[in-house]
């Protein structure tokens, strides 16, 4: 009996230690890379929800905060079930160079494994993770979330909930999904051309910011703009939701290193030079045009220089993210002031202003800045420096973005307009969106 | 009695009310408001966009005092509102019918 048992045993040991290994599965996930994204998914979440939310709703009248604060939330939860069923497959699937595909339809089959490290693309040009699909699915869903958020700025006040909801699930899929594709999945146009977009310039700010540029267009002004006050309800919920962002952004630059190491580590450096430059930079010009630095103004300047250091984040050094933020501190106050004014459109929380101006500064001057050794790889051991062809190529995919997001947000706020129509009835404005969409009152 | 009814500046309410202690007012009601006189407001900008801020904040301070001690009560509120600035604010009388204490039933001039 107890030979038995030991032959048993000792077969089951052979068995055992000499599983074979299974075919290589190339990178392994890595557990540290790992928990740095669960975290800045988390961290970039919490951008839209609440800081987008906190941030814009404080800003506006009193009638409208919570319908401000809807728009973001319900954009969260839309965009998640877009992004699962269709988006994430469009914008990562590999498909072609213009739109990826159908193959991550309702995220049903995750490449070579749910368990499995991810590689974006395939062939020559596939880009390795130690991440499993499923947190990159998510990180990029936190993104998908986030950019048509940004465009509400553009309308606030005045769009109806329905045309909202709408248009944002059109947009994610017809807009956001390409461009994405574009820029950050190997087989995109953009990608292949060498465009430089770490974090999102183009696919988020310059994208979302050009939309709203459109949407405030469409949509026309507000009732009584110029003429009523519309001062904001309460900044401090604005500042409470600019520290959101700013940290939250943390995880939107150092978390698309998609890993957690040094280039992680510079993102995240240049992100906060680049942030607290262009809040100064900010304040003194307001302090210098209009004799008082105001707190409105500070925030607004931290995100001027957030935006701006998103497509740099991964390839410039600090010095340079002192200059751009500087530079995005002065180009968004200027576009959240002036521009506005000059050219007489109501973009009422700046999602151009600030997002799409200081995202063009932010994408071209990448393309001067970039220090070549932070993207070094393997293959590319020179990695991607700044240069006039380089600032060319930017300005390619700045223009591209530009013309594709102006007319692609336009022909659906048709399409949304003879649908459910896109703007609340004057009365329905006037009494404001809190009670006309939602039935509710702050307090 | 008479319902005397200030708008003053809100940082003037303690002095006020040190003012009225004396003279025998035993209570007053002080409620927020916003107006306008002669004290124009101020131009707040937000993002480059200017606004007319035209409603200030003020206190109302009511108190319903004997007919004998209204003009005590006028000046003592006046004096003690006063700044010399523009947007001090304005005192009003107004005639009371009737009052009642809620707990004792007790009524007019034994209510106040």
């Amino acid at each position: 009996m107890t030979r038995m048992l030991l032959a048993a045993m000792a077969g089951l040991a052979g068995v055992i230690l000499a599983a074979p290994a299974l075919a290589d599965d190339g990178p392994k996930i890595d557990t540290g890379d790992t928990a740095w994204m669960l975290a800045s998914t988390a961290l970039v979440l919490l951008m839209t929800v609440p800081g987008l939310a906190l941030f814009y709703a404080g800003m506006v009248r009193k009638k409208n905060v919570l319908a401000t604060m809807m728009q973001s939330f319900s954009i969260a939860a839309v965009v998640s079930v877009v992004w699962t069923v269709i988006g994430y497959s469009l914008a990562f699937g590999d498909g072609n160079a213009y739109v990826g595909d159908l193959s991550r339809l309702f995220m049903a089959g995750f490449a070579g494994g749910w368990d499995k490290a991810f590689t974006l693309g395939s062939g020559a040009s596939a880009v390795a993770t130690t991440i499993p699909e499923s947190v990159f699915f998510m990180f990029q869903m936190t993104f998908a979330i986030v950019t048509p958020a940004l465009i509400t700025g553009a309308f606030a006040d005045r769009m109806k909930f329905s045309a909202l909801l709408l248009f944002t699930v059109l947009w994610s899929i017809l807009i956001y999904s390409p461009v994405a594709h574009w820029v950050w999945h190997p087989n995109g146009w953009i990608f292949a051309l060498g465009a430089l977009d770490f974090a999102g310039g183009t696919v988020v700010h310059i994208n979302a910011g050009v939309a709203g540029l459109v949407c405030a267009l469409v949509l026309g002004k507000r009732v009584g703009f110029g003429h009523d006050n519309m001062a904001p309800f309460n900044l401090g919920l604005a500042v409470i939701g600019a520290g959101l962002l700013w940290v939250g952004w943390f995880g939107f630059n150092a978390g698309s290193a998609l890993g957690a190491g040094a280039r992680a580590g510079m993102a995240l450096l240049v992100t906060q030079v680049a942030a607290a430059a262009a809040t100064i930079a900010w304040l003194l010009a307001e302090w210098a045009t209009k004799g008082r630095p105001s707190v409105l103004g500070a925030i607004s300047g931290a995100v001027a220089g957030l935006v701006a250091i998103t497509p740099a984040s991964g390839f410039v050094l600090p010095m340079h993210a002192l200059i751009i933020g500087v530079v995005a501190g002065l180009a968004g106050f200027w576009g959240a002031t002036a521009l506005k004014h000059m050219c007489g459109y109501d973009d009422s929380l700046d999602a151009f202003g600030v997002h799409g101006i200081c995202g063009i500064v932010g994408s071209l001057l990448t393309g001067v800045f970039a220090y070549g050794a932070l993207s070094a790889t393997p293959a590319t051991p020179a990695g991607y420096a700044g240069s006039f062809d380089q600032f060319l190529l930017q300005l390619y995919a700045t223009v591209a973005v530009f013309v594709f997001s102006a007319i692609g947000t336009f022909i659906l706020l048709q399409v949304t307009n003879v649908i459910v129509g896109l703007r609340v009835t004057e009365e329905e404005e006037r009494e404001g969106l809190d009670v006309t969409q939602h039935g509710e009152r702050l307090a | 009695m008479k319902l005397v009814m200030a708008l003053i500046k809100p940082f003037k309410l303690d002095e006020v009310r040190d003012a009225l202690t004396p003279l025998g007012v035993q209570g007053l009601t002080v409620t927020e408001v916003k107006g306008f006189g002669r004290q124009k407001g101020q131009t707040e900008i937000y993002r480059g966009a200017e606004y007319q801020v035209s409603f200030l904040p003020k206190l109302k301070v009511e108190v319903v005092v004997p007919d004998e001690l209204t003009d005590a009560v006028v000046e003592a509120i006046a004096k003690a509102a006063r700044t010399d600035k523009i947007g001090d604010g304005k005192v009003f009388v107004l005639d009371v019918e009737r009052a009642l204490r809620i707990r004792t039933g007790e009524t007019d001039a034994a209510a106040l």
